[in-house]
């Protein structure tokens, strides 16, 4: 077992893991973080998508003691005093999602672009979630979601939810 | 699906990740960026015994310039790449090939040297490298330093010339100016699938005339392969349609690819040739 320290959505948590622990299972299973889920379990499908030290990452497949002395941000840390990250409210407006099961990995890679390149088009927009799969094909939706988010997070300013900006190690 | 137990190791120095490697047994594998690594030892066909983690070595991250050359710190991140000015001023055949990588957040992970050291056929980095002629800065226990060229260093499948207790630490690319035009063409049938086949294609032409010509192919064999038939075939030549469609359909002269789900060998064959052709006519700039 390996002792770890993880700040996650604000909050500092001490641990055992054992090395082979990804990500996912640590936030899951001793953290109780179960925002974030597991789709597909090979890499591909981005449900399990945080930000860690502020870069949107895959946590299927990051060790947990990759993240020893990091930052991780999950769907459960986007929103701000109960008020929903504008992404969130555009995803619930635009009625970007269908079953809702990529819906967390779909709204934190979208943050991630928003961040990178803040008025995307639909192209960049579709190639910026790329990582995400919507089995339900649900994707006209959430590009909309996406277009709608950035308008307001544009013409709102910069948007003070409690995102990671640190360098990664 | 959990990867089977394995000792973990941390180093902060190139220094310390040798020493891990020595000291580590039998069966050690090195993480870089882990978006290949992690998932084959999910699937448990990888269960090393111990894991040297390299993601806190600082000194192996980065791009810097060195003379005519470019060099590549092995952990610098897909997404490092993609942000890095001499990348974009003097890589732009690296660039180009790493923005066709799985998706952002592998991209964030995944990293230059981890991609090229894993050597897998359909990835897209091996074939750029050998297009370029990179040399590959390979450290070996107690630190003593060897390059390897890129022809020499992609020796069959997922295999390349770095030994036991080696550490793949920088890869110096030479830099191409203005008077290159490069194109990194590739063939997938869905998003954040690998190439069927790709192409990667440099080319210096004056006057509408090319005088040199790199050429290189992702997924036609076992290793990334040089298309020289089609590079000499090029030489000379005023750049047109038709001259570079016959030079073109040489592409697959000498190589040897493989027949799977995704496409039969004499498909790959005719892939290679149609997406030359086009690499070539895009780095012409026609």
């Amino acid at each position: 077992m390996t002792q770890i320290t993880v700040r996650v959505d604000g909050v500092s948590y001490t641990d055992d893991v054992e090395p082979r622990t990804l990500l996912v299972h640590h936030l899951r299973e001793q953290l109780g973080k179960v925002g974030t889920v597991v789709g597909c379990d090979t890499s591909n499908c981005g449900a399990c998508t945080v930000h860690l030290d502020g870069q949107s990452v895959k946590s299927c497949t990051v060790l947990a003691v990759q993240a020893d002395g990091s930052e991780v941000t999950t769907i459960e840390g986007v929103a701000e005093g109960g008020v929903l990250h504008p992404v969130q409210k555009a995803f619930h407006e635009m009625h970007g999602l269908q079953c809702g099961f990529c819906t967390p990995g779909m709204i934190m890679a979208s943050i991630d672009l928003l961040k990178e390149n803040p008025s995307p088009s639909e192209l960049e927009i579709r190639e910026g979630i790329e990582g995400n799969l919507c089995r339900c094909t649900g994707y006209q939706n959430i590009v909309r979601a996406v277009q709608q988010a950035a308008g307001e997070m544009g013409s709102h300013g910069t948007h003070t939810a409690p995102e990671t900006t640190g360098a990664q190690a | 699906m959990i990867p089977a137990a394995f000792a973990y190791a941390r180093p902060t120095t190139i220094e310390e990740a040798l020493q891990a490697i020595a000291d580590g047994g039998d069966d050690v594998k090195v993480l870089a960026g882990g978006q290949s690594l992690i998932p084959v030892m999910r699937l448990r066909l990888a269960a090393p015994e111990t894991v040297v983690d390299l993601t806190r070595v600082a000194e192996l991250r980065g791009v810097c310039e060195d003379g005519d050359h470019l060099v590549i710190g092995a952990m610098t991140t897909h997404h490092d790449i993609l942000v890095d000015p001499l990348i974009a001023a003097y890589g732009a055949l690296i660039a180009e090939a790493t923005e066709t990588v799985a998706d952002p957040a592998v991209r964030h992970r995944g990293t230059f040297g981890g991609a090229l050291a894993h050597a897998d056929p359909a990835g897209d980095l091996p074939a750029v490298a050998l297009a370029l002629d990179a040399e590959f800065v390979i450290a070996g226990p107690g630190g003593a330093r060897r390059t390897v060229a890129a022809a020499d260093f992609f020796v069959d499948y997922l295999t390349t010339a770095l030994e036991d207790g080696e550490l793949l630490v920088e890869v110096r690319v030479p830099k191409l100016g203005a008077e290159w035009g490069v194109r990194y063409e590739k063939f997938n049938r869905v998003a954040q699938a690998w190439s069927i086949v790709a192409v990667a294609a440099a080319v210096r032409h004056e006057a509408g005339r090319i005088v040199e010509a790199r050429i290189a192919l992702t997924n036609m064999g076992p290793t990334p392969i040089r298309a020289k038939a089609t590079e000499a075939a090029l030489i000379g030549v005023d750049v047109s349609l038709e001259t570079v469609t016959a030079a073109a359909a040489q592409a697959a002269v000498g190589t040897s690819p493989s027949s799977d789900l995704n496409a039969q060998a004499d498909y790959r064959e005719h892939l290679a040739q149609v997406l030359t052709k086009r690499a070539v006519l895009a780095a012409a700039g026609i």
